[in-house]
C-alpha cells in the first residue's frame, strides 16, 4: 500500500451541503475543500452536526441540498455502497457472527477479490492493525481495542480513497485512547488515504490532525491548522473548544493592528483581538486557566478564590471577580476558599472578540 | 488441625447449598413451580395413563387402532399439509414486512393493526372469513365484478379457508417476534455492510438473515405449534370429514362423539408427540446458527 496510490482520487468537496430533519436543521450549507492524503477532525459539541457531516459524505444520509464531489465527480446521488469510502463507526458495527478475519475479508468480497489475494490483503490489513493472533476471534471474544482496530482494518482493507471515522475512541477507557490516537495517525500516514475523523475531543483533534473544522449548529465556525485554532481563535465558539475557559466582558481601550488593550474587571489586560474591534467598544474576552495566572498582590484583576484543585506540578481553580465573573485560573501554590488573590493574564494570550455575544 | 480450623474450611450446609445458589430466595420459584405441576404435568400424566388404558385390548391397543387405520394416521400429514405451510407463509410475509416496519415513525398505529387479529379470536375469524370468502362474500363478487372470474371461486370449507383463517390468525405472532428481534439488530451493522460496498441484497443475506436465523427458529416453532393445533377454523371453515380432517378434530371425535376418553387421550399424545419432534428437529437445526447478541459489540 502506497500514498501514491491514493492521491489520484482527487480533492473532496463540499459544496452548500445541506441537511434539514423536519424542521431542524443539522447542517446549514458546509463549503469545504478537503486536499488528498489530509487528515480532517471535524470538532464540535454533541449535536453541532459533525456525525450529519460524515454520515452525508459516507452516503448514509441524503442531503437536503448542495453537492459533494471527488476529484472531478458528483457523488452526492450514489448509495453507499457505490462510494467504496472506509467508515469506522463509533459503535465499531464489527458483524457478531464472523471472525475478525472475515470482518475484514467482507468488504473485499463484495468487491468480487479473489480469494487468495484477498487472504493476502486481510493478512496484511491485520499485521498494520497488530492482531494476527486474534485474527480467527469473533468481536464478542475480543477487547474494545481489539474491536477497534479490527474496525479500522476492515475499513482501510479496500483501499479507500476516503476514510471516515465517527468518534472512533469514545468507547475507549483514557489509556488506550492515547494508544490508539498514536496508531490512527500511523496508519494514516502508512496508507496515504484521506481521512476525516469527527470527534468532540479537542486533544484528539489537535494530535491527529493536518486541519481542524471546528462546527457548532449546522455550520462551520472555523477552519485551520491545530496551532492556528489553538492560539488564535476567531469565534468565541472556537474557543470555548480549545480550552478559553474563562468568560470576562469588558471595554477595549487601545488597539494596535492584532493587539488590543482591553479593561476588564478592573484591570488592564493585552490581548490579541480579533473582528473590527475599535476603543471604546465592549469586548467578549476569552482566556485559558493556564494564562490567568494567581498572585498574592500586586496589580492584576482582583478576585476571591472559591474553589482549587490540583492537577499535577500546579494548581487550577475558580474564582470570582469583584464584577462577579468568573475566572478560571493556574496557580503555583495552594490557595484556600475566600483567600484574596490577585490574576495576571499572560500578554497576548487572552482573545478578545467583539461582543459581549451572550 | 483445631477444631476451629476445621469449622473454617468447611462452611456450614446452609452456605454451601447458597454457594450453589439455594437459598431462601429460591423458595419465590414455587407458585410457577406448582403451577406447571397442576397445570402441565399433572395433565400430562394423567392423559398418558388415560391411553394406555384402554376400553379393550392390551395397554397399546390405542396407538395401534391409531397407526393401522388410515383416516386416523392420515390426520396426522393432513395437518401438517396445512401447518407447515401455513407456518412458512406467516414467515415468508414477517420478515420483509418487519424491515419495512422498523423504519417507519407511525410504527405503533400499523402494529396494532397488523396485531388486531390476534385480539378477535379464532372462531371470529373464521366466522368474518365464512362471509367474506364465501360465494355471495365480497372478495368473490368484487372480483366478478372487475370481471376477473366468471364464476364464484371455491374458498371456504375446504383447504383454502382454513389456510386463510391460519394465516390471519398466526400472521400476528410472527410478525411481533419478527419485529422485535429485526429491531434487535444494530442499523449500523447494515450501514457498515452498505459502506463496505454490499447492495441491500447481500445485506440481508450476509448479515441480516445470519443474525435473525436464530430468532426465526424459535418463531418458526411457535408459530408452527399453533397452527398445528388448529381445531375452530378447521371445522368452521374447512372440510372437517375430508381435506381439513386435522388431528385435534380425530382427538375430539373419539373423546367427544364416540366416548373414548382413552383413544382421544392416545390421540391427543400423538398430536404432542409430532409437535416436539418438528421443534426438536428446529432446534437442533438452530443451534448451527448464529446466537449471541446482535447490537454492535461494545469493548
Amino acid at each position: 500500500m502506497t500514498s501514491a496510490r491514493n492521491s489520484t482520487a482527487g480533492a473532496l468537496r463540499l459544496a452548500g451541503v445541506r441537511r434539514a430533519f423536519g424542521a431542524y436543521i443539522a447542517l446549514a450549507g458546509l463549503d469545504l475543500e478537503i486536499a488528498p492524503g489530509e487528515f480532517i477532525a471535524l470538532l464540535g459539541p454533541s449535536g453541532c452536526g459533525k456525525t450529519t457531516a460524515l454520515n452525508c459524505i459516507a452516503g448514509l444520509t441524503p442531503l437536503t441540498s448542495g453537492s459533494i464531489w471527488l476529484g472531478g465527480r458528483r457523488i452526492d446521488q450514489l448509495p453507499p455502497e457505490a462510494r467504496g469510502f472506509g467508515m469506522v463507526f463509533q459503535s465499531y458495527a464489527l458483524f457478531p457472527h464472523m471472525s475478525a478475519r472475515r470482518n475484514i475479508a467482507f468488504g473485499l468480497a463484495m468487491q468480487g477479490i479473489p480469494k487468495e489475494s484477498a487472504e493476502e490483503r486481510v493478512n496484511e490489513a491485520l499485521a498494520m492493525v497488530r492482531l494476527e493472533a486474534q485474527a480467527d476471534k469473533p468481536p464478542g471474544q475480543m477487547s474494545g481495542g481489539q474491536q477497534q482496530r479490527v474496525a479500522i482494518a476492515r475499513a482501510i482493507v479496500i483501499r479507500p480513497p476516503l476514510v471516515l471515522m465517527d468518534e472512533p475512541l469514545s468507547n475507549l477507557d483514557a489509556k488506550l485512547r492515547l494508544e490508539m490516537r498514536a496508531e490512527i495517525r500511523r496508519i494514516h500516514d502508512a496508507i496515504g488515504s484521506t481521512t476525516i475523523y469527527v470527534t468532540h475531543d479537542q486533544d484528539e483533534a489537535l494530535s491527529l490532525a493536518d486541519r481542524i473544522v471546528v462546527m457548532r449548529e449546522g455550520a462551520i465556525r472555523q477552519v485551520g491548522a491545530p496551532a492556528d485554532l489553538y492560539e488564535r481563535p476567531e469565534h468565541p465558539d472556537v474557543a470555548d473548544f480549545m480550552g478559553f475557559r474563562t468568560r470576562m466582558t469588558g471595554r477595549v481601550v487601545a488597539r494596535d493592528g492584532e493587539r488590543a488593550i482591553v479593561e476588564a474587571c478592573g484591570a488592564r489586560l493585552q490581548v490579541l483581538a480579533r473582528d473590527a474591534l475599535q476603543p471604546g467598544e465592549k469586548a467578549l474576552l476569552a482566556v485559558r486557566p493556564e494564562d490567568l495566572v494567581a498572585m498574592r498582590d500586586g496589580d492584576g484583576i482582583e478576585a476571591e478564590v472559591e474553589a482549587i484543585e490540583y492537577r499535577g506540578r500546579a494548581y487550577f481553580g475558580l474564582a470570582r471577580a469583584k464584577t462577579a465573573d468568573e475566572l478560571y485560573f493556574r496557580s503555583d501554590a495552594p490557595l484556600g476558599r475566600g483567600q484574596a488573590i490577585r490574576l495576571n493574564a499572560t500578554p497576548d494570550r487572552a482573545v478578545a472578540f467583539s461582543g459581549p455575544s451572550r | 488441625m483445631t477444631a476451629a480450623e476445621a469449622r473454617v474450611e468447611r462452611p456450614s450446609l446452609r452456605a454451601r447449598l447458597a454457594a450453589r445458589g439455594l437459598d431462601a430466595t429460591t423458595a419465590l420459584c414455587l407458585p410457577a413451580v406448582i403451577a406447571v405441576l397442576a397445570l402441565f404435568v399433572y395433565p400430562l400424566v394423567y392423559g398418558l395413563v388415560e391411553s394406555l388404558t384402554p376400553k379393550a385390548g392390551r395397554w397399546y391397543a390405542n396407538y395401534a387402532a391409531f397407526f393401522s387405520d388410515p383416516y386416523l394416521y392420515g390426520t396426522i400429514f393432513a395437518t401438517l399439509r396445512l401447518a407447515l405451510p401455513v407456518t412458512i407463509v406467516n414467515l415468508l410475509l414477517a420478515v420483509p414486512i418487519a424491515l419495512r416496519v422498523r423504519l417507519m415513525r407511525r410504527q405503533r398505529l400499523l402494529t396494532t393493526i397488523l396485531v388486531l387479529p390476534v385480539t378477535l379470536g379464532t372462531v371470529l375469524v373464521a366466522e368474518g372469513l365464512l362471509n367474506y370468502l364465501g360465494p355471495q362474500g365480497w372478495f368473490n363478487r368484487s372480483l366478478m365484478t372487475i370481471g376477473l372470474i366468471a364464476a364464484p371461486m371455491k374458498l371456504t370449507n375446504n383447504y383454502w379457508g382454513v389456510f386463510a383463517s391460519l394465516l390471519i390468525t398466526g400472521f400476528p405472532f410472527a410478525f411481533l417476534l419478527t419485529l422485535s428481534q429485526v429491531t434487535g439488530i444494530d442499523p449500523a451493522l447494515e450501514q457498515a455492510a452498505a459502506t463496505l460496498g454490499a447492495k441491500p441484497s447481500a445485506r440481508f443475506v450476509r448479515i441480516l438473515l445470519p443474525l435473525l436465523a436464530s430468532g426465526l427458529a424459535i418463531t418458526f416453532a411457535l408459530s408452527f405449534v399453533q397452527a398445528f393445533a388448529v381445531f375452530p377454523s378447521a371445522v368452521l371453515l374447512g372440510q372437517p370429514a375430508g381435506a381439513t380432517h386435522v388431528i385435534s378434530i380425530a382427538a375430539y371425535q373419539a373423546a367427544f362423539e364416540q366416548y373414548d376418553y382413552s383413544l382421544g387421550s392416545a390421540i391427543a399424545l400423538i398430536m404432542g408427540a409430532a409437535q416436539l419432534i418438528i421443534v426438536v428437529a428446529i432446534l437442533v437445526l438452530r443451534a448451527r446458527f448464529y446466537r449471541g447478541p446482535a447490537g454492535a459489540a461494545k469493548g
